[in-house]
């Protein structure tokens, strides 16, 4: 199962203020994406049916967001392009919490293609099941 | 990048603190990425959950540490980011960003693979990121 997700011009240039860049890359009638640009994949296109991020069946009371990694297997997406993106789970571990009990790890890869279906990008989300209510690290 | 930057393995790039955070940088983030956490903008609601006030999203923090090296070795030549969230980010907190390169190797789709460390530490000298990056320079 797959989702696409269009790469717009107005919210390359939305989300290089909100990170604060002022790169000639992102500017211009065909900007390239900000690095971390495909995080809104999941906010702002992936269906609540198709995410990866569900698919662990973690609390997600208790969800931190632990790693994220892009690769970029060519120039990075650029305005006008239209990405089909897919997730899917490929690891699972758990390591014991300092209050005893158990902490389980969840790794989320998302590969984006373009239209000629080569890879393009692949996000890489490490997420966290704590033992408790998160007081450390970001929610 | 027309020209070849000299690089060496060991070599920082300057620091860059950038001015302290406000939730107004918080909520832009927020709509940017389309990520509408309470915990990041609801003031009552993150009371309630047991923080002392709202706090960053810490893929705002990652994405100007992106900014940060992609202004020093180029965007277009990024091929590998990744931050792993170490401590959370408050209002009113002075992020400064560093770099150094770790590692400089030919690649085999020709020019040089360059692997760059990188920390974002808020005004504590806690960090709030640990990240790395690879270019393909040429």
């Amino acid at each position: 199962m797959s989702y696409t997700m269009p790469i717009e011009l107005g919210k390359i240039r939305e989300f290089a203020r909100a990170v604060k860049t002022r790169h000639p890359a992102h500017k211009g009638e065909h900007p390239v994406i900000p690095p971390t640009f495909l995080v809104s994949s999941r906010t702002l296109w992936e269906p609540t049916s198709e995410s990866g991020i569900a698919k662990l069946g973690f609390d997600m009371r208790r969800i931190l967001h632990g790693e994220e990694e892009y690769i970029f297997h060519g120039p990075l997406p650029r305005a006008g392009q239209v990405l089909t993106c897919e997730a899917r789970v490929v690891d699972r571990y758990e390591k014991p919490g300092k209050r005893g009990g158990t902490m389980r790890f969840g790794v989320v890869v998302t590969e984006f293609r373009d239209a000629d279906g080569t890879l393009v990008a692949e996000a890489r989300s490490t997420l966290v099941e704590t033992e408790k209510a998160p007081k450390k690290a970001e929610a | 990048m027309t020209q070849t930057l000299e690089l060496t393995v060991g070599q920082q790039a300057e620091p860059r603190t950038y001015e302290p955070l406000t939730r107004t940088d918080f909520v832009r983030y927020q709509g940017a990425s389309g990520d509408f956490h309470p915990l990041h903008h609801d003031e009552p609601f993150a009371r309630a959950t047991g923080f002392p006030t709202v706090f960053s999203v810490g893929m705002l923090q990652a994405g100007m540490l992106a900014t940060y090296v992609t202004d020093w070795l180029g965007v277009e030549t990024l091929r590998r980011f990744k931050v792993r969230f170490a401590d959370q980010v408050w209002p009113g907190d002075e992020l400064t960003c560093t770099a150094t390169v770790t590692d400089i190797a030919p690649s085999p789709e020709g020019g040089r693979r360059v692997a760059v460390e990188l920390l974002c530490l808020r005004q504590t000298g806690s960090a709030a990121l640990k990240g790395e990056a690879e270019f393909l320079l040429p």
